[in-house]
C-alpha cells in the first residue's frame, strides 16, 4: 500500500538530494573533521559550509551554530545553561502548551527548588502575553517559548516575547523546531538569544539538531569532553548528519516560498472541505496564526484511535491529540489547556503537510475522512444521539 | 502503534452488532463523552426469559474499546443469564487473543456494561449519574466511595479488578481501570487497595514525628509541600507558594490554575490535612490572596 504521509510535524522525509550529499560522508569520506591530515581536513570543510548553511537559513552567523544530537538536547542545553549563567536567579518562565522536550526540563526543575512558571494560552492557543509581561521580574534566569506549536500549529509572537524577557535581563530561548523552514526567521533583527531546530523535521535525518547561540551570549556547555564545537558542546560531530543538514536548510530557504503558497493551498483546502463535509467538527486554534503546514481538527462524538486506524487501513498517516494513542488516558497538554469541549477533546487529528504533498493525495482524504468520522458516529451512542437530533 | 491481535483488528474494521435493539430486555451503560470511551449495551431474551438471543451494541472509543464491545456482544449470544455474568474481563480479552496491557480497561469496560445490564434487568437498583467532579463516573452503577476523581472510580470496583486480574501495581490498574491515570492524585490510595486485597500490609507508612523544633517542623512542612503538595497540583495546572509560617498557621497563595479555581477552598483543607498527617496536628492551613 502506497502511503499518504501527512503526519510532517512528527517527522519529514530525508529529500533525495539531501541524501545524495551525505551518502560519501559514510564509507568514503569517513574521516574525523578535527584530525591534522588531509583525509579529516576535507571533511572538516564540508562540515563548515553545513555550518554556514544552517546559519543563512537563520540569519545567523556561523559562529552562532551550534551542532546537537536533536531538538530536545538543544532545548536541554539552552535551559540548563542559563541557569548555571544566573546561579543567582531562580525562576524560569515556559508556557502550558510546550513539547515535552522543554516542558518535562522545567517541571523537573520546580522540583529542585527554582520557581517556574506556565504561561497559559487561550481557546485558540495564542499566549497570554499580559501574563507573560506580569510573570517575568528581576528573578527571572530565561523565558523558553516554543515558535510554533506542533499539536496545532499556532505561532507565538516570539519577537515580543523576548522583548518583554529582555528588558528585565534574563535570557530568551525558543524551541523553533517547528518554525524553522516553515516561516521567515532572521536572527540578525533579533532579540532571540538561543533557539533549537532538529533536522528531522526539515527533511534531513533524524539524529542532528542545532542550538543558536546569539553571539556574547553567555554559555556554559551541556556537554564537555573534546573541543568541538568551539568547546560548546563535546563530542565526535556527526559529519554525515551536519552536511546533511546544511543541504536542507539550503533547500528550506529556496522552498520557502512555496511552503507559504502551494503547500497552504492544499493545507486550506483540506482544511475547508472537511469542516465543509463533516459537522461538528472545530479547527484546533483556528482563529490564531498558525503555521502553513499544520491543521488540528476536532470531532465530536468520536475517539481519535479509532480515526486513525481506519485512516491507516487506507494508507492515510496523521496523528492524534487524543488519549489513547500514547497510552495515556487524558487528551494532550495542548488540548486541555486550550480548554477544548470535553465532547470533542478525544476525537482531535493533525494533519500536517510538507513539500512533497501533493493535490491527489489532499483529495483522497477529503474524500474518506468524512465517511470514517460518519461511520464511527453512527456506531457511537453519544454520536447516535447527535443524529437522531439532527433528523 | 499498538499491537493489536488479528482478532482485535477484525472486530475493530468489521465490528458485529452495532446498534439498538428497541424492545431489549436490558440495557447497560458505562462511560462517558470525557473519559474518553463509552458504551452501551442492548440485550434481548427469549420468551421464557432465560438465554440471551440477541444482543447490540454502541460504543464511543479507540479501536480496542470498538473490538471489546464487538466480542462481547458474540459472547453472551445463546447464554443464559446467570452464564452470561461469569464472563470475566479476561475472557473477553482471550476471544480477542489479548490486548495490550494500557487496553484492558476497555475489556473491564465491557464486563461491567454486562453486569451493568443484568442488575438493571434483574431490578437492582441503579445509582443516578452524579455530576460532582470534572468527568462523570466512568461506572454510575458501582458501589463503595470514590477513589479516582477524575475518572469516579470506586474502591469496591478497583478491589474486584485487583483481585480478579490479579493485579500487583498501581500501573497495572491503571491499565485495566483508568483509576489513577489523570491527576495521579488517588496514587497511594490504590496502593493500600492491592496492599489489601493481596492480603499484605501497605509499605510502612511515614508518621507524625513525636517532637519537634520550630526549625525542623519548618522545614518539614517546606518539604511535604514541595514533594507531596505541588507536584499533584501540576498535574492540574495549578501551583501553590508557601508565604509564612506563625505557629500552627500556615500560609500559602495558590498560583495559575488553583487561583480563583472554585474549589480552593478543598484544595487548602486537602493540604492541611496531609500536613496534619505528615507533620503535626495542630496545623491550620490559610489561604492569602497575595
Amino acid at each position: 500500500m502506497k502511503e499518504i504521509y501527512l503526519d510532517n510535524n512528527a517527522t519529514t522525509k530525508v529529500d533525495e538530494a539531501v541524501f545524495e550529499e551525505m551518502r560519501p560522508y559514510f564509507c568514503e569520506l569517513y574521516g574525523n573533521p578535527s584530525s591534522m591530515h588531509f583525509f579529516g581536513g576535507q571533511v572538516q570543510r564540508k562540515v563548515d559550509e553545513g555550518r554556514s548553511r544552517v546559519a543563512a537559513l537563520l540569519g545567523a552567523s556561523p559562529d552562532e551554530i551550534i551542532f546537537t544530537a536533536c531538538g530536545t538536547e538543544s532545548d536541554n542545553a539552552a535551559i540548563r545553561s542559563a541557569l548555571e549563567v544566573f546561579p543567582e536567579r531562580r525562576h524560569v518562565i515556559t508556557s502550558r502548551v510546550e513539547h515535552p522536550a522543554v516542558l518535562t526540563q522545567c517541571r523537573n526543575l520546580s522540583q529542585k527548588g527554582y520557581r517556574v512558571s506556565e504561561i497559559g494560552v487561550d481557546g485558540e492557543g495564542r499566549l497570554d502575553m499580559e501574563e507573560l509581561k506580569a510573570t517575568v521580574d528581576e528573578d527571572t534566569a530565561i523565558v523558553s517559548l516554543m515558535w510554533a506549536n506542533n499539536e496545532t500549529g499556532v505561532i507565538f509572537p516570539v519577537e515580543e516575547a523576548a522583548a518583554i524577557t529582555k528588558a528585565k535581563g534574563a535570557l530568551f530561548h525558543t524551541d523553533a523546531v517547528q518554525a524553522v523552514g516553515k516561516v521567515p526567521i532572521d536572527m540578525a533583527t533579533s532579540n532571540i538569544d538561543m533557539l533549537s531546530l532538529s533536522g528531522h523535521k526539515l527533511h534531513a535525518p533524524k539524529g542532528i539538531g542545532v542550538l543558536y547561540l546569539r553571539r556574547g551570549t553567555p554559555f556554559r556547555p551541556f556537554l564537555v569532553g573534546g573541543h568541538q564545537e568551539k568547546s560548546r558542546r563535546a563530542g565526535t560531530e556527526n559529519a554525515a548528519a551536519i552536511i546533511a543538514l546544511g543541504k536542507a536548510c539550503e533547500l528550506a530557504g529556496q522552498h520557502m516560498k512555496l511552503e507559504n503558497t502551494q503547500v497552504k493551498a492544499l493545507r486550506d483546502r483540506l482544511q475547508d472541505e472537511l469542516m465543509a463535509h463533516i459537522p461538528n467538527a472545530r479547527i484546533n486554534g483556528g482563529a490564531a496564526e498558525r503555521l502553513p503546514n499544520t491543521t488540528s481538527i476536532a470531532y465530536e462524538f468520536v475517539e481519535g484511535e479509532a480515526i486513525l486506524l481506519l485512516l491507516s487501513e487506507l494508507g492515510v498517516c496523521a496523528s492524534s491529540g487524543s488519549a489513547c494513542t500514547s497510552g495515556s488516558l487524558e487528551p494532550s497538554h495542548v488540548l486541555r489547556a486550550m480548554g477544548v469541549p470535553f465532547t470533542c477533546a478525544h476525537g482531535s487529528i493533525r494533519f500536517s503537510l510538507s513539500r512533497f504533498t501533493t493535490p491527489e493525495e489532499i483529495e483522497t482524504v477529503i474524500r474518506e475522512l468524512p465517511p470514517i468520522i460518519a461511520r464511527l458516529r453512527q456506531m457511537s451512542p453519544f454520536g447516535r444521539e447527535f443524529i437522531k437530533g439532527q433528523g | 502503534m499498538w499491537d493489536y491481535t488479528p482478532t482485535v483488528k477484525d472486530h475493530f474494521l468489521n465490528p458485529r452488532n452495532v446498534g439498538d435493539i428497541p424492545d431489549a430486555d436490558a440495557i447497560g451503560e458505562v462511560g462517558s463523552l470525557a473519559c474518553g470511551d463509552a458504551l452501551k449495551l442492548y440485550l434481548k431474551l427469549d420468551n421464557n426469559k432465560e438465554k440471551i438471543v440477541d444482543a447490540k451494541f454502541q460504543t464511543f472509543g479507540c479501536a480496542s474499546a470498538i473490538a471489546s464491545s464487538s466480542a462481547l456482544t458474540e459472547m453472551v449470544k445463546g447464554k443464559t443469564l446467570d452464564e452470561a455474568l461469569a464472563i470475566s474481563n479476561q475472557d473477553i480479552a482471550e476471544f480477542l487473543g489479548g490486548l495490550p496491557e494500557e487496553k484492558m480497561h476497555c475489556s473491564v469496560m465491557g464486563q461491567e456494561a454486562l453486569e451493568a445490564a443484568i442488575a438493571k434487568y434483574r431490578g437492582h437498583e441503579v445509582k443516578p449519574h452524579g455530576h460532582d467532579h470534572d468527568h462523570g463516573p466512568a461506572y454510575p452503577d458501582q458501589e463503595g466511595s470514590i477513589v479516582c476523581k477524575c475518572f469516579g472510580i470506586t474502591d469496591v470496583f478497583l478491589k474486584k479488578v485487583i483481585e480478579t486480574n490479579r493485579l500487583t501495581t498501581a500501573e497495572q490498574v491503571t491499565h485495566f481501570t483508568k483509576a489513577g491515570g489523570g491527576c495521579g492524585g488517588c496514587i497511594p490510595k490504590i496502593n493500600e487497595l492491592i496492599a489489601e486485597v493481596m492480603g499484605k500490609q501497605p509499605e510502612e507508612p511515614r508518621k507524625r514525628p513525636e517532637k519537634l523544633s520550630n526549625l525542623k517542623k519548618m522545614q518539614m512542612i517546606q518539604e511535604v509541600l514541595e514533594k507531596d503538595i505541588r507536584p499533584l497540583l501540576w498535574a492540574d495546572g495549578g501551583d501553590l507558594e508557601l508565604i509564612d509560617i506563625d505557629g500552627p498557621k500556615v500560609q500559602v497563595a495558590f498560583r495559575k490554575a488553583c487561583a480563583g479555581c472554585a474549589s480552593s477552598g478543598y484544595t487548602s483543607r486537602v493540604v492541611e490535612q496531609k500536613l496534619r498527617d505528615l507533620v503535626a496536628e495542630d496545623i491550620v492551613v490559610e489561604e492569602v490572596a497575595s
